[in-house]
């Protein structure tokens, strides 16, 4: 449909430039430069490495999805840019541009949440996302359990991981292993050689008087590396499909279980997940079977979408142009640490276009 | 010709509107933790105050540094998606460059601006349009024999009193001096930092910090 936004988004939270542009819930363009292969010697992402590739890549990046989605920068509707939370001056970099394209182009800026892109991001895969919407955000900084009435302007946490999040936990292991960074897609190929029963490593916060919706990924981490080390010590192989197997389905459980008990307690027919954890071929497959068992709607985008891209964040922005919601103004913040239950930074009346 | 000219690379954040002949308008203001908020609200207000229509504007001024990268990234990154979405051509000039040729010193003097660490962003000049040495980073101390006696422009030599002992005007970047140099250039054909429709590249002088996460801890007793 001709009269649905056209949005392009902006996302430099991390170390992935992305530039999406989409039409309502249609994708035209996802393009991603990504400096990972910069940081693996580093073990991690540095922030001022990813900052400057960002600089670098970002007007050939946001030319490129131009050129793949064919439109004109004149025809967008809105400009959208990751706000928030991530690296403060990577954030910079995509905020800085994204002012600058919106008021060069005379196109209102929305500055959105980068958690609540992540979930958003279905509406390219799924359509329309129920209301309210149950989702299980696993990613890189963060592991939630959210339920979402409005996702443009309400989002509420049910609960949370009380140590590491899902993808720590799944770069922690890796590292323990020698595996590498980042760890998430490593440890899913090693998964698919070993069996996942080998070990039986601890499920945290499932006991009974746990919190229902928190997680805990600390002792999972603890037990891998303990054993591990072990092996290591009395110079045995350690067996690293198995121990990535092993480790991978006590995430992928705890992480479905309480997923599927949030949507049966609030009562809603379905789940989302998003966020790079998503991307784990074991999370779909587990969610898959568990979800059908409790007669609920599955909603995963492609594993592409799951991981950091600007497309997830044009489809926020598209969403906040189609309800109407008040543009960011010219001095609009990046802020590193912009809560979940914030998903747009509003501006406040003096704003561009 | 009409310039926007802007500079992030010091704790001044600073615009300007300048039709080449004169500063039509400028705003300066000094926040070294925030530029990217400052910035295009500034853009705004000398636009709209010289009544220029952005598709007029024939040319982006942007100093290139050397600064602190968080804020001098916020200048480079406008400029280049300015220069992206107008279709008009971004000119990099060096801050130093600014602030040598807002002085107007004829004859020998250092400008250096503040680079956190206890170290300085500097270079030697001529006189206001030459300058005679490559911008460097370094600690005050290590160049007070290469700077003594020479008059000192900009907040980084009035930092350090015991090097820069003869400290002038001005002490902050303005866009106007920027954007009036632009103009200079422009007409003389003299080139700037980049040339051939090349990106404006930042002038950051040192290596990213990186460190390399120690070896890996045990979690078992040794
Ligand atoms: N196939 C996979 N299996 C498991 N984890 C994965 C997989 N692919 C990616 N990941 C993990 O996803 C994380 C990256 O996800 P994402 O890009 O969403 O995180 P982020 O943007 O850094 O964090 P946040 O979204 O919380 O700000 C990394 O920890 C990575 O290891
Ligand atoms: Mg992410």
């Amino acid at each position: 449909m001709a009269d649905e936004p056209l949005v392009l988004g902006i996302e430099t939270s991390c170390d992935e430039t992305g530039v999406g542009i989409v039409r309502g819930h249609t994708l035209l363009a996802d393009a991603v430069a990504s400096s990972v292969d910069e940081h693996a010697r580093f073990g991690g992402v540095v922030p001022e490495v990813a900052s400057r590739a960002h600089l670098e890549a970002m007007v050939p990046t946001i030319q490129r999805a131009l050129k793949e989605a064919g439109v004109a920068a004149g025809d967008l509707d809105g400009i959208a840019v990751t706000a928030g939370p991530g690296l403060a001056g990577a954030l910079l970099v995509g905020v800085s541009a994204a002012k600058a394209y919106a008021y060069a182009l005379g196109k209102p800026l929305y500055g959105v949440n980068h958690l609540a892109s992540h979930i958003c991001v279905d509406q390219l895969e799924h359509g329309a996302l129920p209301e309210p919407t149950m989702a299980l955000l696993v990613s890189g900084g963060h592991s939630s359990l959210l339920l979402a009435p409005d996702i443009t302007s309400d989002v509420r946490t049910l609960g949370s991981t009380i140590d590491d999040a899902a993808g720590e936990a799944f770069d922690k292991v890796a590292r323990v292993l020698g595996l590498g960074f980042p760890g998430g897609p490593v440890i899913d190929r090693w998964a698919k050689e070993g069996d996942p029963d080998a070990i039986r490593f601890p499920r945290g916060l499932t006991g009974s008087r746990d919190p229902h919706y928190d997680f805990s990924f600390s002792g999972v981490n603890t037990a891998v590396a303990r054993r591990v080390e072990e092996r290591r010590r009395e110079g045995v192989e350690v067996p690293i499909a198995d121990v990535a197997a092993s480790f991978q389905e006590a995430v992928t459980d705890v992480l479905t279980r309480k997923a599927i008990r949030a949507c049966r307690d609030n009562g809603v027919d379905h789940l989302m997940i998003g966020g790079g954890v998503a991307a784990n071929s074991r999370l779909r497959s587990m969610a898959e079977e568990r979800c059908a068992d409790a007669g609920l709607k599955l909603r995963v985008p492609r594993p592409k979408l799951c991981t950091d891209n600007g497309a997830m964040v044009a489809a926020l922005g598209a969403e906040m142009v189609a309800r109407n919601v008040t543009p960011s103004s010219l001095d609009l913040p990046a802020d590193a640490s912009l809560p979940v239950t914030e998903p747009h930074v509003p501006g406040h009346g003096h704003g561009h276009g | 010709m009409l310039l926007l000219a802007f500079d992030t690379a010091t704790p001044a954040v600073t615009a300007a509107v300048h039709d080449g002949t004169t500063v039509l308008a400028e705003s300066t203001s000094i926040d070294a933790r925030r530029h990217g908020e400052l910035l295009m609200p500034a853009v705004d207000c000398v636009l709209r105050e010289a009544g220029a229509e952005l598709d007029a504007v024939t040319g982006i001024v942007v100093g290139v540094g050397p600064g602190p990268y968080t804020g001098l990234r916020v200048g480079l990154v406008t400029a280049a998606a300015f220069g992206d979405a107008l279709g008009i051509p971004v000119h990099g000039i060096c801050t130093l460059d600014g602030l040598a040729y807002a002085s107007g010193i004829d004859g020998p003097f250092v400008v250096a601006t503040d680079a956190r660490r206890k170290e300085v962003y500097w270079a030697h000049y001529a006189g206001p349009r030459t300058r005679s040495s490559d911008p460097a980073v370094d600690r005050p101390g290590d160049i007070a024999t290469q700077v003594a006696g020479l008059p000192a422009v900009g907040a980084g030599a009035a930092l350090y009193p015991e090097v820069f002992t003869d400290i002038r005007a001005p002490a902050d970047q303005s866009a106007g001096a920027l954007a009036a140099l632009a103009a200079a250039k422009l007409a003389e054909g003299e080139p700037f930092e980049n040339e051939g429709g090349l990106p404006a590249l930042p002038l950051y002088l040192r290596r990213p910090d990186a460190q390399v996460p120690a070896a890996y801890k045990a979690v078992l007793p040794k």
